[in-house]
């Protein structure tokens, strides 16, 4: 429990001592929160390995051979992950539920193995190093944007955009009966996904001095898929919880280190089989909240 | 172009499995290549650890797949179906099952926990030569192994009695019936429990048999062969073929082992893996109910 207890005794200290992990909660959190932003469109996108790669290695490559400033670099990478989003968009967003998802599975592989393992540019297997990570200084970046995006998304769900991808996902033909461009809005969902998953990588990559083609594979896309599924898609915070959750977990248990595999799959099965709607779900954070508090009516929106 | 067969073999043993699940119950079954992964794992550790005779350790290890499939129904699946969830919700569940089997064989060590299960840990091994009997043929200037010539005869025989049960037998009527709507298969009297059970045990073997006779012929067997190799090209081998369908999936692994290989002789190592997503990715996006597949709702 020494990670525990020292969040909770001597949080400055935990602060120094854990930068590395906070800053990879908040990437995590901005990846959650690119898959939410297709869950909650009724898209099972699972694309974001791939735009993170991309966003990673643009940036990368434009700082080491231009020396290009960090911001311009990392905007650039954020900005041709939304384009590289429009251009895959374009076909894979006529197919629906698992079809989708496996045809986003094949882009992310496909990329990987075709194209960043056989390019020059890309380092092929071996990766590109970065010596000019900077590990401490990106950790505010890091925090700042994860508010920004947060904040972003909340507002973005409740007005007008929120409401036609709700639409789309409880019944898409009912939703273009309503004179709502399906497409559009299906495709404004596939980009701003693309691009918050380009900006993680982007980040991701000014915080290690290493960018490894093998980080965004078929695992990665497994594991942002659970932040979502494991703090709900009702709402935006649901997916960041669930990042925040399984970021830390393998610190939490750390006494069965040897074991962490197996108890993360037990917590996943448990709360699946236990608590569909996600840790996160049904008017808020419904665990925590005291029994003398008005219960909000709300229903919980099923993903996918 | 023997080397395509073979591994082509494997795909489509493997790959029967998902998508006869698929077929039946809609759901995609990931925990399916942690089941390939014991099936091989468990074979190993009665013919090295146990000192059992090779044909005991593989009917143990399709065993204990089969089991694993018992598992799945019962721990990831038959709750969310109680409730009604939606299939995504079964995909994390198998997900989480697969993270458990693979951490127990990863773990595996001499006088760890896990010991009796698997003793090499995260480690690569193969089957030793003279643990398994492999006589060697030269014909025409090939050699043939008999551990890879096998796997034709014995994936044909098991498609066509697989075939044959779905198609004439009173469970594979069953079977079809629940693919097709269970709850008026329940109400005709069929037992859905049962029937989906029987899949995920038929499905798990099949698994688990594919993952020995990957161990035998590619002579690699470790926590990770079910994830590396067959996770995702499983998943493009029953897209080839379209979803749910049998022969398609059969179709669909000789297709993407010649075009593995192809692509090998052609292009190197990594353009290998390349090939085979674009490939999954193209026949999704122009041809969605896969090459072979008449109709998208053309089940089992």
């Amino acid at each position: 429990m020494d990670f525990l207890t020292q969040l909770f005794t001597d949080p400055v200290g935990f602060y120094n001592s854990h930068t590395l992990l906070i800053a990879q909660v908040g990437i995590n959190s901005i990846l959650a929160a690119s898959i939410f932003v297709v869950l909650y469109s009724g898209q099972l996108s699972l694309a974001a390995p791939g735009f993170m790669a991309i966003g990673a290695y643009t940036s990368v490559v434009m700082g080491q051979r231009w020396h290009t400033p960090l911001p311009l670099s990392i905007v650039a990478g954020t900005l041709f992950a939304g384009v590289a989003g429009l251009v895959v968009g374009l076909p894979v967003l006529r197919l629906r539920g698992v079809f989708l998802a496996i045809a986003t599975i094949g882009f992310i592989e496909a990329l990987r193995f075709g194209v960043i393992l056989n390019l020059p540019i890309t380092g092929e297997g071996l990766g590109l190093s970065n010596p000019d990570a900077d590990p401490l200084g990106g950790l505010n970046i890091v925090l700042v944007s994860v508010a920004v995006v947060v904040f972003l998304l909340w507002r973005l769900t409740k007005g007008r955009l929120g409401h036609a991808w709700a639409a789309i996902r409880q019944d898409e033909l009912a939703a273009l009966s309503q004179g709502i461009n399906v497409s559009r809005y299906k495709m404004i969902a596939f980009v701003v996904s693309a691009v918050l998953a380009g900006f993680a990588g982007a980040l991701e990559s000014h915080l290690n001095f290493f960018v490894d083609p093998n980080e965004y594979g078929v695992p990665r896309t497994v594991q942002v898929l659970t932040f979502a599924v494991l703090g709900g898609t009702g709402n935006i915070f649901g997916p960041v919880v669930g990042a925040l959750f399984i970021t830390t977990l393998p610190e939490i248990i750390r006494q069965v280190a040897n074991y962490r595999d197996i108890v993360s799959g037990a917590i996943l099965i448990a709360v699946i089989v236990f608590r569909p709607q996600g840790i996160v779900g049904r008017g808020g954070l419904a665990i925590l909240r005291p029994a003398w508090w008005p219960r909000v009516r709300t229903r919980a929106p099923a993903p996918g | 172009m023997l080397n395509a067969i073979f591994i082509g073999s494997i795909y489509a043993l493997f790959a029967v499995g998902y998508t006869l699940v698929f077929g039946v119950l809609d759901i995609l079954n990931l925990a399916h290549s942690a089941v390939f992964m014991l099936g091989a794992a468990v074979t190993y550790t009665m013919v090295v650890n146990h000192g059992q005779p090779f044909w005991i350790a593989c009917v143990v290890g399709i065993a204990a797949a089969a089991l694993m499939g018992l598992v799945i129904e019962h721990v990831c699946l038959r709750p969310l179906r109680r409730r009604g969830a939606p299939p995504i919700s079964a995909l994390i569940s198998t997900i989480g099952l697969a993270l458990i089997i693979v951490a127990a064989v990863e773990q595996g060590r001499a006088g760890s926990f896990f010991s009796w299960l698997w003793v090499d840990g995260a480690n690569s091994v193969s089957f030793p030569a003279n643990a398994v009997p492999n006589p060697t043929w030269k014909v025409a200037g090939l050699t043939l192994e008999a551990s890879k010539v096998a796997i034709i005869p014995v994936t044909i025989l098991l498609m066509l009695v697989l075939g044959y049960v779905i198609r004439f037998t009173q469970v594979g009527r069953g079977l079809r019936a629940v693919a097709e709507n269970p709850r008026a298969a329940r109400l005709m009297g069929i037992d859905v429990d049962r029937m989906i059970t029987l899949t995920l045990v038929i499905s798990s073997a099949l698994g688990g048999l594919a993952g020995i006779l990957f161990g035998l012929a590619i002579g690699d067997i470790s926590p990770y062969i079910g994830r590396d190799n067959v996770e995702v090209r499983g998943l493009a081998v029953i897209v080839l073929g379209g979803l749910g369908s049998i022969p398609g999936a059969v179709a669909g692994g000789y297709l993407l082992g010649g075009i593995e290989v192809l692509a090998l002789v052609a292009l190197g190592s990594n353009a290998r893996a390349g090939v085979a997503f674009a490939a999954l990715f193209l026949v999704l996006v122009i041809r969605p109910q896969g090459l072979f597949g008449a109709r998208l709702r053309e089940k089992v």
